[in-house]
């Protein structure tokens, strides 16, 4: 085997081109060129501007909730009897999940931008929430493309969308799921690239989005640092988090990449199982090519078609991940595994009866690893997990999973 | 670089005084025998540039025509490989006409750059436009295809300002391509004057040949917009004719190469009136 070259850090990335090893790039019509050239431009302006960061920090406090708490899952430790879980419960921030971190600080560019549309994708609907909350905040209008499949799968949220002021435009093609919507997205933005923000939801799409979007999520990661320094006074020995496009679990990683003794986790949807097409697990079982902007993992044919994916959850079930993590992957810094269906459902359920927490089902297929792990550590020993978001929106999906209907 | 058919072609044309007509079909819409067909009757009705499009999965920069065209194709069995195996069937018949292929990236990523671009040329491919490969990106495909002694031909759009031009235009060879506006393929025709400045902006940068697409579908419009540009692309209209021979299941009603041949010759006309209509 190949031992893969280890430098000597792993928080470098990307580069000027935005690569990150060969993964990334700018892979986009050239329509979108110029635009993306001039998002780089204000994001790195933005990101040493203290006016922006403070302007950010004080919606992330007041407006959003954080920092979001570090919580002791008893319920969860005892009933595994192994390592110490701890969650990071960005499930308690304004709208429910870990997207609103991102959307604060994309709306703020959007609005130095000058830009005066917003449009977004979504899978389970909570970056549409997300965004469609930021739009009404900041008084801009919102078109949200999310497949129909979605759309059917995740109902109340299409409904806050709605109750919020967006528009939510539901995608038909493929197999309506996000991979669909996100075609749908950069359709709508080189048609009206003049006066449209595209507010991408994860760490994937051209330069300088994974970068972006990974720098808003860290705040996740770098809160998780200090806070298990300060409750257990020394750093966890793995960390593990749900893996869509990555955005939640770039922003838990990050932080942590050049702490070498942490474990470091992230979990691609296994679905059904990996030997068919029926699952998301880009790293597990894809191979790199170019979508959506960018150079990643894909699920796709021997003649370069991409796969239709499936995944019990909405916000998993996508056929690439952000290229950071193709990168993080083929570097052997972080372990990508796969975890089933029926898995983060039992792991949902469990949660929910032993801690009085409904998780979402993404952030359930987090859980369900440490179900597999947590016994066979030791009692001293510390996991974090991202609680990425809550279940409420899922509670359908999981009722027809049960054979219950209400 | 030597010269391609591409080259040869425009020159012609050249002193002939009137535009190209570029057309745009799918490669294997909608089955293979009935797409090589449709390839080999368009010279003989006027088209000067064959467009062959290879389907995708993901097509992002195109309307609802082609996406369903590009998926049909894909259920009738088409690959890479059998798109390049349809150049090479035509060849057979006619060295003549340049042809030039369009899509995406990934699929020429999976199968090998070296190999598809090799397999392409002996196949008499003359030119590639590959819609998610910005100048930012040419080590990948663009500089290796003009190694290979293929066009790699760029598309210019209205975002494209003075000051992003020579780079667009830096490793661009055979023709412009200029996206006559902001959107998908399929959308409604942009302003005519609008187009013609823009050609006239682009012409005082490159010598090369500055072909016009997006929005074209009808005799009146190709005569409009080569009155300007040097060729003008005509597809989501020749999609459409082969959809519109289509049964709801696929099955074919009428002889879509008939369908397609008819409404080349529409704008064959228009492109050879355009000249003339344009001086009085
Ligand atoms: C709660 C929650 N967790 C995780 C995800 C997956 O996205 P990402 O991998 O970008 O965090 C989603 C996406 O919708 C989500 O809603």
């Amino acid at each position: 085997m190949n031992m893969p070259i280890q430098p000597n850090s792993f928080r470098t990335g990307p580069d000027e081109a935005g690569m990150f090893g060969v993964f990334g790039g700018r892979f986009v019509a050239e329509t979108l060129m110029p635009l993306i050239l001039e998002l780089e431009t204000q994001w790195n302006q933005a990101k040493t501007d203290p006016a922006f960061q403070a302007e950010l920090k004080n919606l992330s406090t007041y407006y959003a909730g954080r920092p979001s708490k570090l919580y002791f899952a008893e319920g969860l430790t005892r009933h595994l009897g192994g390592a110490k879980i701890y969650l990071k419960r960005e499930d308690l921030n304004h709208t429910g999940s870990h997207k609103i971190n991102n959307c604060l600080g994309q709306i703020l560019l959007a609005k130095r931008m000058g830009k005066t549309r917003i449009i977004a994708e979504t899978g389970a609907g909570q970056h549409g929430v997300a965004s469609a909350t930021v739009s009404a905040r900041f008084g801009f209008p919102c078109v949200v493309y999310m497949g129909a499949t979605d759309v059917e799968r995740q109902k109340p949220n299409v409904f806050r969308m709605k109750l919020l002021g967006a528009q939510v435009n539901p995608v038909s093609s493929g197999h309506g799921t996000l991979k669909d919507a996100m075609n749908e997205a950069l359709r709508d933005w080189v048609t009206n690239v003049h006066d449209t923000y595209y507010l991408i939801g994860t760490a994937a799409g051209p330069h300088p989005y994974p970068e972006m979007v990974r720098e808003f999520q860290s705040v996740i990661g770098t809160e998780a640092r200090e806070q298990i320094l300060e409750q257990e006074g020394r750093l966890p020995d793995a960390i593990i988090a749900s893996v869509g496009g990555g955005s939640n679990a770039i922003g838990l990683f990050h932080p942590f990449l050049d702490d070498r003794d942490v474990r470091i986790i992230g979990i691609e949807a296994g679905g059904r199982g990996l030997g068919g097409v029926e699952h998301c697990a880009s790293m597990s079982a894809g191979k790199p090519g170019v979508l959506h902007g960018n150079r990643t993992y894909l699920l796709q044919n021997e003649d370069g078609q991409i796969v239709d994916g499936h995944s019990i959850s909405a916000g998993l079930d996508y056929p690439g991940v952000g290229p950071e993590h193709s990168w993080l992957r083929d570097s052997g810094r972080v372990e990508y595994v796969p975890i089933m269906d029926d898995e983060a459902l039992a792991a949902f359920q469990l949660t929910t009866r032993v801690e009085g927490i409904i998780p979402a089902l993404e952030s359930a297929h987090a859980i369900a690893q440490a179900v597999k792990l947590a016994p066979t550590m030791g009692k001293e020993e510390i996991i974090v997990i991202n609680l990425s978001g809550r279940g409420d929106k899922d509670v359908h999906t999981v009722a027809s999973m049960m054979g219950m209907e209400f | 670089m030597t010269t391609t058919r591409i080259d040869r072609c425009f020159a012609k044309l050249k002193d002939e005084g009137r535009p190209a007509l570029v057309t745009y079909f799918m490669g294997g819409d909608p089955d293979y025998e009935t797409s090589l067909k449709i390839m080999k009757a368009m010279p003989a009705a006027g088209t000067d540039v064959i467009e062959l499009g290879m389907p995708f999965s993901d097509p992002m920069a195109d309307g609802p025509a082609i996406q369903a065209a590009g998926l049909r194709a894909l259920k009738g069995g088409q690959t890479l490989a059998r798109t390049i195996q349809m150049v090479r069937d035509f060849r057979a018949h006619d060295d003549d006409t340049p042809i030039v292929m369009m899509g995406y990236y990934n699929p020429i990523y999976i199968y090998g750059v070296e190999r598809f671009l090799a397999e392409a040329r002996d196949a008499g491919l003359d030119g590639l436009i590959v819609v998610d490969l910005p100048p930012e990106m040419d080590a990948e495909l663009c500089v290796p295809a003009l190694k290979a002694g293929i066009n790699f031909i760029r598309l210019a759009t209205p975002t494209t300002d003075a000051k992003r031009l020579p780079k667009v235009l830096e490793n661009t060879s055979g023709f412009v391509y200029y996206v006559s506006m902001t959107g998908i393929t399929g959308s409604a025709l942009a302003n005519t004057g609008d187009v013609s400045e823009a050609v006239a902006r682009i012409k005082s940068h490159t010598d090369l040949p500055v072909c016009v697409g997006f929005g074209v579908k009808t005799a009146e419009q190709a005569r409009a917009i080569g009155a300007s540009a040097d060729g003008v692309v005509v597809g989501t209209a020749i999609v459409n004719a082969v959809a519109s021979v289509l049964g709801p299941d696929g099955q074919m009603t009428a002889d879509p190469a008939e369908a397609v041949a008819t409404l080349v010759s529409g704008l064959a006309q228009g492109v050879r009136r355009a000249r003339l209509e344009a001086v009085d």
